[in-house]
């Protein structure tokens, strides 16, 4: 029931927006996210968008999640799976 | 699609899982407050790649199965009011009261009418002018503010013969309703993401603060989830509780200011029964003296009748955390998805119903 969906904003009249989600097109409130413009991503609950999705958060969040996934040698990520490993 | 396939790069995950794996020395067991998140772990497999000692538990998070047997007795008595519209999300329609679902009421001749959001549910009213429709109001902080707004839009349109039974429920007191009773140990909550999208991952301080468990805020794709898992295994590690938000591309520190504040004039805090925690003081929502004539619980008097609970059905013990559906010996038998016994096995977000759907979990 608190399922919400990433959507992208097409066009606002009044608080009223048209979305895109999944080469689909739908009419949702934005009375929640007023501040909203058009080619923002918004997440979408029952017909409302409910948040802005901040695109810097989520390019840092992959980002530093690649970079830790960098730092470690494949045998430090998976000592169960290295040989000579003594655990 | 943006937002969802690169959050659910398995590489990526790999890499969490390596991470979790070598992070991880004392056993632990976690609680996913929310049903989604139940749902996301057991559909991705995510708990037979976690490590052995790293246990999950699902919670309360699935307002459905927390609705109590006595308010959807009361829905469901509401439905059979002649004349009336009850206009319900499609997860309550199958949720056995104490004899009946609003499935057989609608079969009995009631109008009951599946809509996707209160804005359809306000276009009914629109279209049935002479007819009294009622929104069933349930869900936690993600859905109330969409009601609350569906009621001051009914207000600045006149629209009179719209009304909401609100049975909508608060997360952080029921979260603290669980620590309190003290029946699971748990070591760290993944906090329900769009709940956290609503009021903020500030709200959630008081779980280092008063209890020294930390929370990791969480989306709802693979990453997301192992993201939050990585960040609590280091805090337990470090012996360093606190608030991490691995969902900040939609969660802030301090919420939505506009959906927090529409639903504040709307709704006031009051006690609420919770399936499986009993009462639990300012955890409900009932709508403001202002705005009575939304109120259907002040617009009509229903006589539900007594209440039973379902036999042998341990929801409300799985809703706690102190069993896994698997535990419940009518899980898979008596109880399956096409014949629910409890909430838990009907709603989407159901534990039981998500451990049905993807593999009998190892306990
Ligand atoms: S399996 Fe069915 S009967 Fe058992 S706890 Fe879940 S909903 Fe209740």
């Amino acid at each position: 029931m608190c399922l919400a969906v990433p959507a992208r904003v097409e066009t606002i009249t009044g608080l009223q927006a048209e979305v895109e989600v999944g080469g689909v097109r739908r009419a949702v409130s934005v009375v929640l996210t007023p501040e909203v413009r058009p080619g923002d991503y918004v997440y979408v609950h029952t017909g409302y968008a409910i948040s802005i999705v901040d695109e810097a958060e989520a390019a840092e969040s992959l980002r530093l999640w690649a970079e830790l996934a960098e730092s470690y040698t494949t045998e430090e990520l998976f000592p169960h799976m290295a040989p000579s490993s003594e655990r | 699609m943006k937002y969802i396939d690169e959050f659910r790069d398995p590489d990526l995950a790999r890499a969490l899982l390596g991470r979790i794996e070598r992070r991880s020395r004392q056993p632990v067991r976690l609680m996913e407050f929310c049903g989604g998140h139940t749902h996301a772990i057991l559909r991705y497999g995510l708990r037979t790649l976690l490590p052995d000692h790293v246990d999950l538990r699902s919670g309360p998070g699935c307002p459905v199965c927390v609705t109590a047997n006595a308010d959807l007795d009361r829905a469901i008595a509401l439905a059979h009011v002649p004349g009336l519209i009850l206009t319900t999300f499609g997860d309550m329609i199958r949720v056995p009261g104490s004899a009946h679902t609003l499935q057989d009421a609608k079969a009995a001749g009631a109008d009951v009418r599946m809509v996707y959001s209160t804005l359809d549910a306000l276009k009914v009213a629109r279209v049935n002018p002479d007819r009294q429709v009622v929104f069933l109001g349930v869900g936690f902080e993600t859905t109330a503010p969409t009601v609350a707004a569906a009621i001051a839009q009914a207000e600045a349109q006149g629209l009179e013969n719209f009304s909401v039974l609100s049975l909508h429920k608060l997360t952080p007191p029921a979260t603290r309703a669980i620590l309190d009773a003290g029946e699971v140990q748990l070591q760290g909550i993944i906090g329900p993401g769009h709940v956290t999208t609503i009021i903020g991952a500030d709200a959630w301080q008081f779980l280092p603060q008063d209890y020294g468990v930390p929370l990791a805020v969480a989306g709802f794709e693979p990453l997301d989830i192992l993201r939050a898992v990585a960040d609590l295994v280091d805090m337990i590690e470090e012996g360093r509780p606190g608030i991490s938000n691995s969902y900040a591309r939609s969660v802030s520190p301090e919420g939505n200011p506009t959906a927090l504040s529409i639903m504040d004039q709307v709704f006031e805090v009051v006690p609420a029964e919770w399936r499986g925690l009993g009462t639990v003081p300012g955890s409900g929502l009932a709508i403001r003296p202002e705005y009575a004539r939304f109120d259907a619980g002040r617009r009509f008097e229903v006589d539900p009748g007594p209440t039973r609970e379902h036999r042998g059905c341990r929801c409300g013990d799985v809703l706690r955390g102190t069993v896994t559906p698997p535990q419940c010996p009518l899980f898979g038998k008596a109880c399956t998805p096409a014949r629910p016994i409890g909430p838990c096995m009907v709603s989407a977000e159901g534990a039981c119903a998500a451990f049905y759907q993807f593999g009998r979990d190892p306990l």
